[in-house]
């Protein structure tokens, strides 16, 4: 009986993430394709090959791609030892650290354009490379120290009594560890990169055209839907693929490795040369993400002749006319709700997701959860709107699609920062609890969740913080009466006068506040509680 | 996988669409909520609506119906959003649709005839290429507006004409919209068609580019950003923007000042008209017209101005203060029929795109 009911459990765990994403983010697509491709129920890909053959358009589609490697190499190039410092060093304010750089991940883009031409950053193209290591880097730093922080130490001492040196203890035991991290946030990286849709238009200026500007382009003002489809498949498959090779590489790169518990792996620098190490990642940090943060806290204290708090009062009583339904400040409990209903069905799902996917040694279900995070939100948002307009999935106006929305963008990391912790579970820990006696159920209680558990809290933290931060599909599905922070700080960019500017500003560092007690929130409880085993 | 685990995913993949099913039953929709006793109509628009608050309470107060508002992106977007949702819309009544898109909106089996009794006060060159379907509301000049002081302070004359902004004394000055990404950018575009003509208009911007003209993708970072007038560090005094924006500098300085440092090139405005209406398949389409009628009152024409700094179309509403020493209004602006640029408007776009970007 016990097996019988193990395999439905299994079946059905693997079916809750697959049917989630198939019914929020594959009829929707399927929609909206369907609109553009087969507008008489004909199927016709001739749009398709316009891409490649009209010239601006196969510029576009070249920009998108080198732009993207780039970027992504440069986010991996600084944030890897970045990720190090925060996962294996232990040093006064490293909590605050990891939960500031986390920060930019979550910002309206918007905002941090503003921050980066108030800096004095003219648009260009290295306004843009700098843009997306400023939103990408904590990608880094979270999906490959959390693979670090697991790794045993012990493995790397025992390399060096061994004689070996160094750079060679890095290139035979760290390395192979973090690859699967490393690969991860690579690819993430690469595809925020790839689908860059507010840096390129607030940085880019308009001569510089992603795949998903020209996706936005075509939908909202020329209505061109077969083209904007095309593009989208275009951009799909280029995703897929991407998706392919990087599970390809992940599964040659994935062993079992000794997993401790993270507090005690970090150490505080006890070197000159770690000190120095730490110290200039420390300062990078700074310039890259300090800076324009600190330029929006200013700027939010010095409202127009003076220092002072009016921007942060006029949250509470500005309602600007009727832009906005609500005070800023009720947005910010909408936001929380929203955020934590999200978060709630991105852990649970994401959960069952990552422990499918430690099951199997295939990336084939992570590979389908990341493939949202591919798509044009003008796309899926199109979509969402025109598929789940009737019953049985009446979700359209209604307040479950906003959170719904965000699990799904927040749900491949959920996965991502899981499933490589579940799968370096050495099996023979399993093994032996099985063989002292425990039944299945209790053999995941006390291995699987304890370790993954820890896992889970950091993904959650990670979770709540994208959803308060997400805008794209927000902004597609968002009723009026319940709008959220970044919506309310789009919506006060967008009226004239200082003053919306600078309670703009104001919502905007709410909104950093937040996801900076959330992150440190989601550290404490992760090392306080589940952390021991 | 053995073959009889097929049963426990069939079993499986039931009970998770069972369970769907009953989360979106059990689900309130806007429109299963909506009891007779408290009338609702939804009004999809653009980011920039805005009407003040005890306006629309008035309205409410007056007929029962609560009126929400969907704000959906620029005034392109919210109307695409109404074209793929035309089967079953998101609202019962549409605003914001302009000049630019009148044809898109009155061509594409979107709207319901519907014609309000006070269209009567609204002069008849507004109506035309509405075919009943849509009722205009307000009036807004996109134009260039100078910052006087820059002109004042390097002791330069600010150019009056559209020629003017090709000579080389006005280089580097002049900040427009991406007609592809923006409303007021478009009906610039638009300006130079009605002025330079379908064939003359290209050589127009080619000129325009040689100068140094700079193109940014929206009204904000054009305004804000880049105009020198727009108080964060822009450099250049000259930018697309509206024949209100004088006004507008005025309501939102911050110290206070009594007269508008911004003037308006009178000679190049192009006289953009925003339309409402009711949506063919809206669920609540009795309410749908009475938020037209509304939008037509004297109440709500006279809140246009200082809410959305745009002029009323009833005649006879006054404007405020503000707007009448501080604003012109071009006695001449340039205009383009809409059939004319429903045919022609994503063909000049793409070739002003190749002439300027690229």
């Amino acid at each position: 009986m016990s097996r019988r009911t193990g395999r439905v459990a299994a079946i059905t765990i693997t079916a809750v993430p697959l049917l989630f994403v198939a019914v929020l983010f594959g009829w929707p697509l399927v929609a909206i394709l369907g609109r553009g491709l087969a507008p008489d129920g004909r199927l016709d890909l001739g749009p398709v090959g316009d891409v490649f053959t009209d010239p601006s358009l196969r510029g576009v589609v070249w920009f998108t791609v080198w732009q993207a490697a780039l970027s992504t190499a440069i986010t991996l190039v600084l944030g890897i030892p970045g990720a190090f410092v925060l996962a294996r060093m232990r040093f006064p304010g490293r909590d605050l650290v990891r939960a500031v750089v986390t920060v930019p991940f979550v910002l309206p883009t918007v905002l941090v354009g503003s921050a980066f031409l108030a800096l004095g950053l003219a648009r260009s193209l290295g306004a843009i490379l700098l843009a997306h290591l400023f939103f990408n880097y904590a990608v880094v730093v979270r999906v490959v120290g959390e693979l670090w922080s697991h790794l045993d130490p012990r493995e790397e001492d025992a390399a060096r009594v061994l004689g070996a040196g160094r750079w060679r203890t890095f290139r035979t035991v760290t390395w192979p560890g973090i690859l699967p991290g490393v690969l991860a946030a690579g690819a993430i990286t690469f595809l925020f990169c790839f689908t860059s849709f507010g840096v390129i238009l607030v940085l880019g200026g308009p001569t510089r055209s992603t795949l998903e500007t020209e996706i936005y382009r075509q939908t909202t003002r020329f209505l061109d839907l077969p083209l904007a489809a095309a593009l989208s498949v275009v951009q799909l498959v280029a995703v897929a693929a991407l998706l392919v090779v990087v599970g390809r590489l992940q599964r040659r790169a994935s062993t079992p490795r000794g997993l401790g518990a993270a507090r005690d792996l970090a150490r505080p620098p006890r070197t000159a040369t770690a000190r120095t190490f730490a110290a200039v990642n420390l300062a990078v940090m700074a310039a890259l993400v300090g800076a324009p943060l600190t330029v929006l806290v200013v700027r939010s204290l010095t409202p127009a002749g003076g220092v002072g708090l009016a921007n942060y009062r006029a949250l509470g009583q500005l309602r600007a006319g009727s832009i906005l339904a609500v005070a800023p400040l009720d947005a910010v409990w909408n936001s929380v709700w929203i955020a934590t209903i999200a978060t709630v069905i991105a852990v649970t799902v994401g959960g069952c997701a990552a422990w499918a996917a430690a099951r199997t040694r295939s990336r084939l279900v992570e590979g389908i959860l990341a493939l949202p995070l591919g798509v044009s939100a003008v796309t899926v948002g199109f979509g969402m709107l025109i598929a789940l307009d009737r019953p049985p999935l009446a979700l359209r106006g209604t307040v479950w699609l906003v959170p719904l929305a965000q699990a799904l963008v927040a749900l491949p990391f959920v996965v991502m920062l899981t499933a490589p912790v579940l799968r370096a579970i050495d099996p023979r820990v399993r093994d032996a609890a099985a063989v002292l006696g425990a039944p299945p159920g209790r053999v995941w209680r006390t291995v699987d969740v304890a370790i993954a558990g820890r896992a889970l809290l950091g993904a959650g933290a990670f979770a709540f913080a994208i959803s308060l931060g997400e805008f794209g599909a927000t902004s597609f599905l968002v009723r009026p009466d319940t709008p959220t922070l970044p919506i309310v700080v789009y919506r006060l960019l967008s009226q004239p006068g200082s003053a919306a500017f600078g309670a703009a500003t104001a919502a905007g560092v709410v909104l950093m506040a937040l996801v900076v007690v959330a992150m440190v929130a989601g550290d404490r409880l992760r090392f306080g509680r589940v952390g021991a085993f | 996988m053995p073959r009889s685990s097929f049963r426990p995913v069939a079993t499986a993949v039931v009970a998770l669409a069972v369970a769907v099913l009953a989360v979106s039953a059990a689900t309130p929709s806007v429109g299963a909520a909506t009891r007779p006793a408290d009338r609702t109509v939804t009004l999809l628009t653009h980011d920039s609506f805005a009407v003040s608050d005890d306006v629309l309470a008035a309205f409410t107060a007056k007929t029962g119906i609560t009126v929400e508002v969907l704000r959906a992106g620029d005034a392109g977007q919210a109307l695409n959003q109404a074209i793929l949702t035309k089967d079953r819309p998101v609202a019962d009544a549409i605003y914001g649709v302009d000049r630019a898109f009148l044809g898109r909106a009155v061509g594409d089996d979107l709207l319901t005839r519907y014609r309000p009794a006070a269209l009567t006060t609204v002069p008849a060159a507004y109506t035309a290429g509405t075919r009943g379907l849509l009722t205009p509301i307000d009036v807004a000049d996109v134009c260039i507006n100078v910052d006087e002081a820059w002109f004042a302070e390097h002791h330069r004359r600010a150019p009056t004409t559209l020629a003017a902004l090709t000579r080389p004394a006005n280089r580097d000055l002049l900040v427009v919209e991406d007609p592809s990404t923006s409303s007021p950018g478009l009906a610039f575009l638009l300006t130079t068609v009605a002025a330079f003509g379908d064939q003359g208009w290209q050589r127009y911007w080619k000129d325009l580019r040689a100068n140094g003209v700079k193109v940014v993708d929206g009204w904000e970072q054009a305004y804000y950003e880049e105009f020198s007038g727009g108080g964060q560090g822009g450099e250049r005094p000259l930018v697309v923007s509206y024949a209100s924006s004088p006004a507008a500098a005025v309501v939102y300085a911050d110290p206070p000042i009594d007269s508008s440092p911004i003037g308006t090139m009178t000679r190049t405005c192009f006289r953009d008209v925003e339309y409402a209406g009711v949506l063919r398949n809206a669920e609540h389409p009795r309410e749908a017209e009475r938020l037209v009628d509304f939008m037509l009152s004297e109440p709500f024409q006279a809140d246009l101005p200082l809410q959305m700094f745009v002029y009323p179309v009833r005649e006879g509403t006054p404007l405020p203060e503000v707007f009448t020493e501080n604003a012109d209004v071009p006695t001449d602006p340039y205009s383009l029929p809409a059939g004319e640029i429903e045919r022609n408007r994503d063909d000049w776009i793409r070739e002003w795109t190749g002439i300027v970007l690229r």
